[in-house]
């Protein structure tokens, strides 16, 4: 298993080369030429020829390349062409938002839509099963900015219940030690903090959630009215325990296997940064963000995110396995070759 | 008497219709007997099982009839108390080796829970019960192989595990259907002389459900003869084979392999094929398919009666009865 995951990481190598040299050549043949964008419209000819000079943008492009990747190797993923801030601290300032709402969405989403999943199988064409499915069937359909304007305009407009805006209320916000504000309010023992986070949280986590939890509602369902066919499940039932027992300790662990994956890549595509979500909350996290640095031709940014969110999602894609290892003793992960 | 089934019936409610797939079945079963139920693929041998063990799923149900297991009828009780038998008096093991294991449990851990239900027992007793079993049905070194999971192990092997599971609680009757039909023939052979040695070992009653009338042959004590859902001949093992009555259990008589067989003759079929249980002929179940086939054949249903110590249905021995042998039904 050991020997597994480290070639798993060791994969990761090729992975992030592929993925580097992608983006850097789309930014560089597809992206309008940043020195125009940074320095204005009415910049010299000799101050724009400085700029690029200055920021290697006149090396040829192999060249380029290696001193981004060099550096990158070192953790340097260079400075943004407009706050002059590191790459590493833009991206340290955000993603954190990004990370705390992935998550507490994927929670949510994996919550309900196992539950609601797991009792529309067992309780198949029941009236349940029908409005569950109703549910996942909006939820897959729904768009997420417009569920989202739905939730601020009923919780924040009308009935003033959430706030719409933003992670915290700003006389409020704690001391960056994670980034993650559930977190660090907890470390200051400030209490207030915390609930509003939590209740910053709701309604973003809510709209971003509803997508990934009617995809895990139908997967589950799917998944458990298969298992609950599964001779084995008979033979559970033919040793006389009861039928709870049955779905409980027999179908569950098997039904739920494939789940994991799902949230897996699911997961994984939440922390590449949910763009109209952030957009529609102000939600301060990578996504809008990286989509204006994208429309600026802010090279290094992007480079940086990418290959961040490159390496986030192969890794929960390695734990994704692991987990399935662990969960299915038919997988050995040993055996199979690199 | 261990268990009495009286005039079942088991229905499926289908879009297309109902089809059903036992059909007013009556049997009796005493302690400690083998009674065989034979038939081809489709004749109700698994649901006849199934509605004994309360374990038909949506959308079978049973239509009528009792099941009386020492006087008991288990039709008329909860799925609690049914539960309290399951697994306990009455066990079962199925067609599928293969896939009848929970394949994320090892094989312990699926035996003692079955023991841990019905037996008031530790935990530490349970796991050596589980390896006693494993030692009895003949798996080698059983508490290294009690670790392994379903997939370590063959399909025999699996079949060996079933057999220990069912049998863990002492059951009074254990069904087996078609516990050898998906193993190799020489596996074939060994299971079947494990279920006859656990009978020895432990008395308890067993239901042999098989399309195979060799199986039979070897094994069974009693043997009852289905065909599209209702018995077409009950006799012993003896005097079935020495004088089978019903032509269906003729063809299938004849359509077992011999061994000492020198000629180069095919083997003996039954032509054609069981009918769609919607569209089933009006009389005798089986007149689209009979050699003897008589007139009143496709117009009535023969009844099931008492000739020669065999209970059969089929005209041909009505006609005997009229001739002056006085059977009456
Ligand atoms: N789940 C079901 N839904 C609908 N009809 C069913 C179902 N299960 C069984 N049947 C009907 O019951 C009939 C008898 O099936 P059963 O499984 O008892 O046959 P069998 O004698 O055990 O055959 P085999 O040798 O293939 O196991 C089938 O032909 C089918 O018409
Ligand atoms: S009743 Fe007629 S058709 Fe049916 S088995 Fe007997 S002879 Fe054949
Ligand atoms: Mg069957």
């Amino acid at each position: 298993m050991l020997n597994y995951i480290l070639k798993r990481i060791l994969m990761l190598i090729p992975v992030l080369i592929g993925v580097s040299i992608i983006v850097f050549l789309i930014m560089r043949v597809f992206s309008p030429d940043p020195a125009p964008i940074v320095l204005g419209q009415h910049a010299t000819q000799l101050a724009t020829e400085a700029w690029r000079q200055a920021n290697g943008l006149n090396d040829p492009v192999y060249l380029q390349y290696f001193n981004f990747i060099t550096g990158a190797l070192t953790g340097d993923l260079g400075t943004s062409y407009y706050t002059k801030m590191p790459v590493s601290k833009e991206i340290f300032a955000r993603f954190p938002a990004t990370i705390e709402l992935a998550l507490v969405a994927i929670v949510l989403a994996s919550f309900f839509g196992i539950l609601i999943g797991v009792i529309s199988a067992v309780k198949k064409n029941s009236i349940f099963d029908n409005i569950g499915m109703l549910i996942a069937l909006i939820g897959v359909s729904m768009p997420i900015f417009w569920l989202g304007i739905l939730l601020i305009i009923l919780f924040s407009g009308t009935l003033h219940w959430l706030p719409s805006n933003g992670r915290i209320d700003p006389m409020l916000q704690p001391v960056a030690v994670t980034g993650f504000y559930m977190i660090d309010s907890l470390i200051a023992g400030d209490m207030d903090a915390f609930t509003d986070t939590l209740q910053h949280l709701v309604l973003p986590a809510t709209a971003l959630a509803m997508y990934s939890m009617a995809i895990i509602t139908r997967m589950t369902r799917s998944s458990m009215l298969d298992t609950l066919q599964q001779d084995y499940i008979r033979t559970a039932r033919a040793k006389g325990i009861s039928e709870g027992r049955v779905i409980r300790k027999h179908a569950l662990r098997n039904g739920l296997i494939p789940i994991v994956t799902v949230i897996g890549l699911l997961l994984g595509s939440l922390l590449g940064g949910a763009v109209l979500t952030e957009t529609v909350f102000s939600w301060p996290g990578i996504g809008a963000y990286t989509v204006t640095c994208i429309l600026k031709s802010d090279f290094p940014v992007v480079q940086g995110v990418v290959l961040l969110i490159a390496t986030i999602f192969v890794m929960v894609n390695l734990i994704v396995d692991v987990i399935y290892a662990f969960l299915d003793p038919r997988i050995k992960y040993s055996k199979v070759k690199g | 008497m261990l268990m009495e089934v009286k005039a079942l019936s088991t229905e499926f409610k289908l879009k297309r219709g109902t089809v059903r797939a036992v059909d007013d079945i009556s049997f009796t079963i005493d302690e400690g007997e083998i009674l065989a139920i034979v038939g081809e693929s489709g004749s109700g041998k698994s649901v006849t099982a199934l509605s004994i063990m309360g374990l038909l799923q949506n959308p079978g149900r049973i239509a009528g009839g009792e099941i009386l297991f020492k006087s008991q009828d288990l039709n008329k009780l909860s799925q609690k108390e049914l539960q309290k038998i399951r697994g306990n008096r009455i066990s079962m093991i199925f067609q599928e080796p293969m896939t009848s294991l929970n394949p994320v449990w090892r094989i312990k851990d699926q035996i003692m829970e079955s023991i841990m239900t019905h037996m008031k027992v530790s935990q530490k007793e349970a796991l050596a019960r589980t390896i006693e079993m494993l030692d009895t049905v003949g798996i080698p070194s059983p508490a290294e192989r009690a670790n392994d999971y379903p997939h370590q192990m063959s399909g025999g092997m699996r079949q060996r595990v079933m057999t220990a599971m069912a049998l863990s609680c002492g059951p009074d009757l254990l069904i087996a259907d078609e516990p050898t039909t998906a193993l190799d023939v020489t596996i074939q052979a060994q299971i079947l002389e494990l279920l006859y040695r656990m009978r020895e070992k432990f008395g308890m009653a067993v239901l042999l459900i098989t399309h195979d009338l060799g199986v039979v042959s070897e094994a069974a004590d009693r043997v009852i003869v289905m065909y599209c859902g209702k018995i077409v001949e009950e006799a012993d093992v003896k005097s079935l084979f020495a004088r089978p009555l019903h032509p269906y259990t003729v063809g299938l008589l004849q359509s077992i392999p011999q061994i000492d067989d020198e000629s180069d003759e095919p083997l003996y079929m039954i032509k054609g094929m069981v009918p769609n249980p919607l569209r089933m002929p009006r009389g005798c179940p089986f007149s689209d398919r009979c050699d003897r086939c008589l007139e009143r054949c496709s117009q009535e249903m023969p009844k099931l009666q008492d000739v020669d110590g065999h209970k059969v249905r089929c005209f041909l021995y009505d006609v005997v009865s009229e001739g002056g042998h006085a059977q009456n039904e």
